[in-house]
C-alpha cells in the first residue's frame, strides 16, 4: 500500500483576546494508508476537527507540511497552500451543508458542474451517485423535504460523484439518531469497498471510532495520545486518559510496596491481581475495566457491596477499593445483595503514574471556550 | 341551588366574577382602541376621497391624479424609490460581505459607524448634506472651488440627483444589517462544501453566498422601498427649493395650499391614496419578483466561518470603506456640529467665527417656541410610549394568548399604520378629529399629534411585546391559576414580570422615533404644539439654520444618550 496522507511536524496555534495563545493542534504526525478507514477520537476542542479542516486546506498551518498522495498540499515555510478546490477531496460535514436552494440533482451535480464536465455525463454520473445512496428517483425534490438521513445521503453522494482518492468526514453520523448512524455507518464502509478511497473520519463517539476504523488515534488537548488499531487502543491504553476515553474506566489510587499493591491510605490488605504489578514502590493508579473484576464470596480483596442495579445484560455492582468504589460488570449469576460481604480480584489491569495536575489547568483554561 | 353555586365556581375560574370576563374586557377595548386611532382615520380619507358632499365622485380623484404636478410628484417618487432601492442594496450586500466574510480589519468601528445612521432624524442628514453640498454655497463645495479655481459648484444636492444619493447613504445600513445577520447565522460550512466540490471563492459567492442571502437582501430592499416612497424629510428638505415635489411633499403642499378649504382637503386626500397605493403595488411587485423561500440556513455547530484573505486588495478595500462612512456617516455630523458653534451661516469656519451664543439661547429658554418644543416633543414620546406599551401589550396578549374569532382582523387593524406613510396617517387624523366626529376638535392641539403618534408606532410594541409572549409557555400562567391566583393575578405576578424587559424596549422603540419625528407634526402642530422636529425644521426654513444646528445637536444627543440606555437596560437584563 502507498501512503495517501502524510502530515510532517503539523502544528496549529491561534491567539485569542480572552486566552491567549492556545495550541489547538502540536506537532501532529501520521501516515495514512491508501484504502484506509482511519478514524480521529477526541473530546470537543481537542483538535481533531482543526486537523481535519487543515487537510482539506480550510486552515493555514502554524508549522509543519502536509501532503496529499505525492502532492504537496500545505507547507508553513515555503507558504504553500493550495486552495481547498484544488484539493480534490470529497467532505461530508456534521449538518450535511445540502444546498436548500438547489433540488437534489443539482447538489449533487454542483461538483461536476463546476470541472465543466459534459452535461450528458453529469447526468450519467449523478445518477449513479444517486443510485449508490439509496436516493434514485429524488433528483427533483428539494432537501427541506427529506429526512435527515435522506440529506446525509445526499452529502455522500456529492462527495463520491467526482470520485476522490480521499474522503473527509467530519463527526457525519451525530445529527442522526442512533438506529440511522448505524445504518449509515454501514453504508459508508460499503461506498469505501466499492470506490477504493481512504476515509479520514472525526468523531467524539468511540464506538463510531472502533466500528468503522482500520486504524484511529486518540487526541487531547492538541497533543496526540495513541495511534493504533481499535482493539489495541481499547486493550492497551498508554495513559489514563486513552484508557478513560475507550470504554468504561475505574481508576482506583493505589501505594506499591514490594510487589504488592494496596488502596491508598490503607495499608492493611493487598489488592488482589492476576497479572502483573509494578516493582517500583511508590503510589500509582490502577486502571481497571467494570468486565476485568471478578468478584466471588471466596478469596480476593474483601470489601463490601455498596450498591447494587440491574442493568438489561448484566448486574453491576458498586464495591469500595480503600476510599474510591469501583464498578463491576457480571451476568445474572451468583447474585449479591446490597451490603453484602464479598471478594473481589482484578485481571490484568493497567498501571499509569498519579495526576498531572497542571494537565487538568490546561483542560480547564480551554473548556473557557 | 347547588348548581347555580358550581356555575358561579365555574364562571370564578374563567375570571368571570362580575358578569364580563377579563379577557372579553380586554377584547372589547382592543376594538374601541384601534377603531379610534386607525380604522376612524383611515376611513376618512377614503371618504373624503370619494364623496363630494352629496354623492360618491370619482372625478375629483382622476382629476387629481392627472394634474400635471401630481404625475410629476408620482413619477419622481417612483424614480427615487426604485434607484434608491437598487444602490441600497448594492452598497449594503458589497458591506455586508465585506464585514461578515472577509479579513478586512477595523470590523468593530465600522459597525459601529453603520449603526449611526438608524440614530439620526433623515431631515437632520439632509439638512447638513445641504449644508456641505448646497448648490449655492454649501461649504465643501466652496471649499472645492476655491481649491481647483472652478466657476462653478462641483456638486448639487439640491437636485432628483442629490435626493437619490442622500437617500441611499442613508438607507443601505436597512440592506446591510439584514445581509450581515444573514451571514452571521449561516451554516459556514455551506459555503466550504462548496469549495470542497471545486468551486473557486468567486463562484461560491454568486452560486452559494448570494442565493442564500436573497430573502435577507430582498427584506431589506423593502424597508428601503417602503420608507423612501413616503419619506418626507430628505426631499422636502432638498427638493423645496428647486420644486421638485414627491407625493408626500405635494401632500403637505397642497394641505398648506388648502388653508381650510373642502375642495382643497379633498385633493390631499385622493393623493394620500394615490401614494397609499403606490406603496402597495411595491409591496405585491417585491412580493411577486422575489417569491423565494425562506431557506434553513442556519444549522450545526456554531464555527467562526473561513474569512477570505483579500491578500493586495485588502489596504485599498480597507481606506475606500473608512473614505466613504466618514464621508457618509461622520461628515454631517461634524458639520452640524460646526455650524452650530458658527456666528452666522455662510461665515467660514474659523475660530473668530465661533460662538457659543446659539446653544445659550436655547438652554437660557429665551426662545420660548424651542423650550416649547423641546417640552412637547419630551412629552409626547413619553406619553406616547406609555400608552403604546399598556396598549401594544394588551393588544398582544389578545391577539396570541386570548386569541379571540377575528384575531387576525385586530392584528391587521393595528399594523396597518406601520405600511402606511406618515403623512397619510396625519392627514387622516386631521380630517377625523377636526370637529368633523361627535364634535372633538383636537386639530392645533398637541392631542391630535399624541393620537398619530400612537397610532404610528404602536405596532412597534405589539410586535416586541408579541415576540416575548410567545416565549411564556401557557403552562406557566396556568400552574399559578392552579395555585389559586385568579385571572388578573396571574396575569400580574406572571406573565407581566416574564415579558417586562420586552416592554421596556418596547417603550424606547417608541420613544425615540418621536424625538426625531418630521412627516406627521408637519402636518399636524399648531402654535402652542411644536415638536423638536418640526422647530429645527422651521427654523431652518427662516434661515436661522446655526441655531438649526444647535438644536439638532442637542437632539442628536438626546437620542444617542437615550439609545445606550436601551443598550444598557437591555444588556444588563439578558445576564
Amino acid at each position: 500500500m502507498t501512503d495517501q496522507i502524510v502530515l510532517n511536524h503539523v502544528t496549529k496555534s491561534f491567539t485569542t483576546k480572552e486566552l491567549g495563545t492556545v495550541v489547538a493542534v502540536n506537532d501532529f504526525n501520521l501516515t495514512v494508508k491508501k484504502g484506509e478507514c482511519f478514524a480521529f477520537l477526541g473530546p470537543s476542542g481537542c483538535g481533531k476537527t482543526t486537523t481535519l479542516r487543515m487537510i482539506a486546506g480550510f486552515e493555514d498551518l502554524t508549522e509543519g507540511q502536509i501532503y496529499l498522495g505525492d502532492k504537496l498540499v500545505s507547507d508553513s515555510k515555503k507558504n504553500i497552500y493550495i486552495p481547498p478546490e484544488k484539493r480534490e477531496l470529497g467532505m461530508v460535514f456534521q449538518a450535511f451543508a445540502v444546498w436548500p436552494h438547489m433540488n437534489i440533482f443539482d447538489n449533487v451535480a454542483f461538483p461536476l458542474k463546476v470541472k465543466k464536465v459534459p452535461k450528458a455525463e453529469i447526468k450519467e454520473r449523478v445518477t449513479k451517485a444517486l443510485h449508490y445512496t439509496s436516493l434514485d428517483g429524488l433528483e427533483k425534490t428539494f432537501p427541506s423535504d427529506l429526512s435527515g438521513g435522506q440529506q446525509q445521503r445526499i452529502a455522500l453522494a456529492r462527495a463520491i460523484v467526482v470520485n476522490p482518492d480521499v474522503m473527509l468526514l467530519d463527526e457525519p453520523l451525530s445529527n442522526l439518531d442512533p438506529h440511522l448512524r448505524e445504518t449509515m455507518r454501514f453504508e459508508i464502509k460499503r461506498l469505501q469497498k466499492e470506490f477504493g478511497f481512504t476515509i479520514i473520519f472525526v468523531t467524539h463517539d468511540q464506538a463510531e471510532a472502533m466500528a468503522i476504523s482500520d486504524r484511529m488515534l486518540v487526541m487531547d488537548m492538541g497533543n496526540v495520545q495513541q495511534i493504533g488499531t481499535p482493539s489495541e487502543l481499547y486493550n492497551k491504553p498508554i495513559n489514563k486518559f486513552v484508557h478513560s476515553f475507550l470504554g468504561q474506566s475505574n481508576f482506583t489510587k493505589v501505594v506499591i510496596k514490594d510487589g504488592k499493591a494496596y488502596a491508598k491510605g490503607h495499608m492493611d490488605q493487598t489488592i488482589a491481581v492476576d497479572g502483573n504489578v509494578p516493582e517500583e514502590n511508590g503510589e500509582m493508579i490502577l486502571a481497571t475495566r467494570p468486565n476485568t473484576i471478578d468478584i466471588n464470596r471466596e478469596s480476593g480483596y474483601k470489601t463490601r457491596i455498596i450498591k447494587r442495579t440491574f442493568k438489561t445484560d448484566f448486574v453491576e455492582y458498586l464495591v469500595a477499593i480503600g476510599d474510591d468504589t469501583v464498578l463491576i460488570q457480571t451476568p445474572h449469576r451468583n447474585l449479591f445483595k446490597s451490603g453484602e460481604e464479598c471478594y473481589i480480584r482484578v485481571h490484568n489491569p493497567a498501571w499509569y503514574p498519579p495526576e498531572d495536575e497542571e494537565a487538568e489547568k490546561e483542560r480547564e483554561r480551554r473548556n473557557v471556550v | 341551588m347547588f348548581k347555580k353555586a358550581q356555575n358561579k365556581d365555574f364562571l370564578a375560574l374563567e375570571g368571570k366574577r362580575s358578569g364580563i370576563s377579563l379577557d372579553n374586557a380586554m377584547i372589547i377595548f382592543s376594538y374601541i382602541a384601534l377603531t379610534f386611532v386607525v380604522i376612524i382615520p383611515v376611513f376618512m380619507i377614503i371618504y373624503y376621497t370619494f364623496w363630494d358632499g352629496t354623492k360618491i365622485d370619482f372625478e375629483m380623484f382622476k382629476t387629481v391624479l392627472f394634474q400635471p404636478e401630481n404625475l410629476g410628484a408620482l413619477k419622481n417618487t417612483a424614480i427615487i424609490g426604485v434607484v434608491t432601492t437598487l444602490l441600497a442594496a448594492v452598497i449594503g450586500v458589497f458591506f455586508a460581505w465585506l464585514l461578515g466574510r472577509s479579513d478586512i480589519p477595523l470590523k468593530g468601528l465600522m459597525r459601529f459607524l453603520f449603526s449611526i445612521p438608524f440614530m439620526i432624524p433623515p431631515f437632520l442628514a439632509a439638512m447638513s448634506w445641504d449644508m456641505m453640498f448646497s448648490g449655492r454655497g454649501g461649504y465643501v463645495n466652496n471649499f472645492l472651488m476655491s481649491l481647483f479655481h472652478l466657476a462653478e459648484a462641483p456638486f448639487n444636492v439640491n437636485s432628483l440627483f442629490g435626493i437619490i444619493v442622500i437617500e441611499v447613504v442613508y438607507y443601505f445600513p436597512f440592506v446591510y444589517m439584514q445581509v450581515v445577520s444573514a451571514l452571521e447565522r449561516m451554516d459556514p460550512t455551506l459555503e466550504e462544501s462548496a469549495r470542497i466540490a471545486g468551486a473557486s471563492q468567486l463562484y461560491v459567492i454568486t452560486h452559494i453566498t448570494l442565493p442564500l442571502t436573497i430573502p435577507a437582501i430582498s427584506s431589506g430592499m423593502l424597508l428601503v422601498l417602503i420608507t423612501s416612497l413616503s419619506n418626507y424629510g430628505i426631499p422636502s428638505l432638498l427638493g423645496f427649493s428647486k420644486n421638485i415635489f414627491t407625493l408626500p411633499t405635494m401632500i403637505v403642499e397642497l394641505m398648506n395650499r388648502a388653508e381650510g378649504s373642502f375642495v382643497g382637503i379633498r385633493q390631499a386626500a385622493c393623493l394620500s391614496v394615490i401614494l397609499v397605493v403606490v406603496v402597495a403595488i411595491a409591496l405585491l411587485i417585491q412580493r411577486i419578483v422575489l417569491n423565494v423561500g425562506r431557506y434553513d440556513i442556519i444549522k450545526g455547530k456554531s464555527m467562526r466561518p473561513m474569512l477570505i484573505k483579500l491578500r493586495g486588495a485588502k489596504y485599498p478595500l480597507l481606506i475606500f470603506s473608512l473614505f466613504f462612512l466618514a464621508l457618509v456617516v461622520i461628515a454631517p455630523l461634524v458639520m452640524i456640529l460646526c455650524i452650530s458653534f458658527i456666528k452666522a451661516y455662510g461665515l467660514p469656519i474659523t475660530l473668530e467665527n465661533f460662538t457659543l451664543a446659539h446653544y445659550q439661547r436655547i438652554f437660557a429658554g429665551s426662545n420660548v417656541m424651542v423650550t416649547s418644543a423641546i417640552k412637547n416633543s419630551l412629552f409626547l414620546g413619553f406619553s406616547a410610549g406609555l400608552i403604546c406599551l399598556f396598549l401594544g401589550t394588551m393588544l398582544a396578549y389578545v391577539i396570541y394568548k386570548v386569541k379571540p374569532k377575528g384575531s387576525v382582523v385586530l392584528e391587521m387593524m393595528a399594523v396597518l399604520p406601520y405600511s402606511l406613510p406618515g403623512t397619510v396617517m396625519a392627514i387622516g387624523c386631521i380630517l377625523a378629529w377636526s370637529g368633523k366626529i361627535a364634535g372633538i376638535n383636537l386639530y392645533n392641539t398637541i392631542w391630535i399629534i399624541l393620537v398619530a403618534y400612537i397610532a404610528r408606532y404602536l405596532s412597534y410594541v405589539l410586535k416586541s411585546s408579541s415576540a416575548a409572549l410567545q416565549q411564556v409557555h401557557p403552562s406557566l400562567e396556568e400552574a399559578a391559576r392552579s395555585c389559586g391566583a385568579s385571572h388578573l393575578e396571574s396575569l400580574k405576578d406572571i406573565t407581566l414580570p416574564l415579558i417586562k424587559p420586552a416592554m421596556l424596549s418596547g417603550f424606547f422603540l417608541v420613544f425615540l422615533p418621536c424625538m426625531r419625528e418630521l412627516t406627521t407634526s408637519v402636518l399636524l402642530y399648531g402654535p402652542k404644539s411644536r415638536t423638536l422636529g418640526v422647530m429645527i425644521y422651521s427654523l431652518r426654513v427662516n434661515g436661522m439654520i446655526p441655531s438649526a444646528a444647535a438644536l439638532s445637536v442637542l437632539t442628536i444627543t438626546i437620542i444617542i444618550i437615550m439609545n445606550n440606555l436601551v443598550n444598557y437596560i437591555t444588556k444588563d437584563r439578558r445576564k
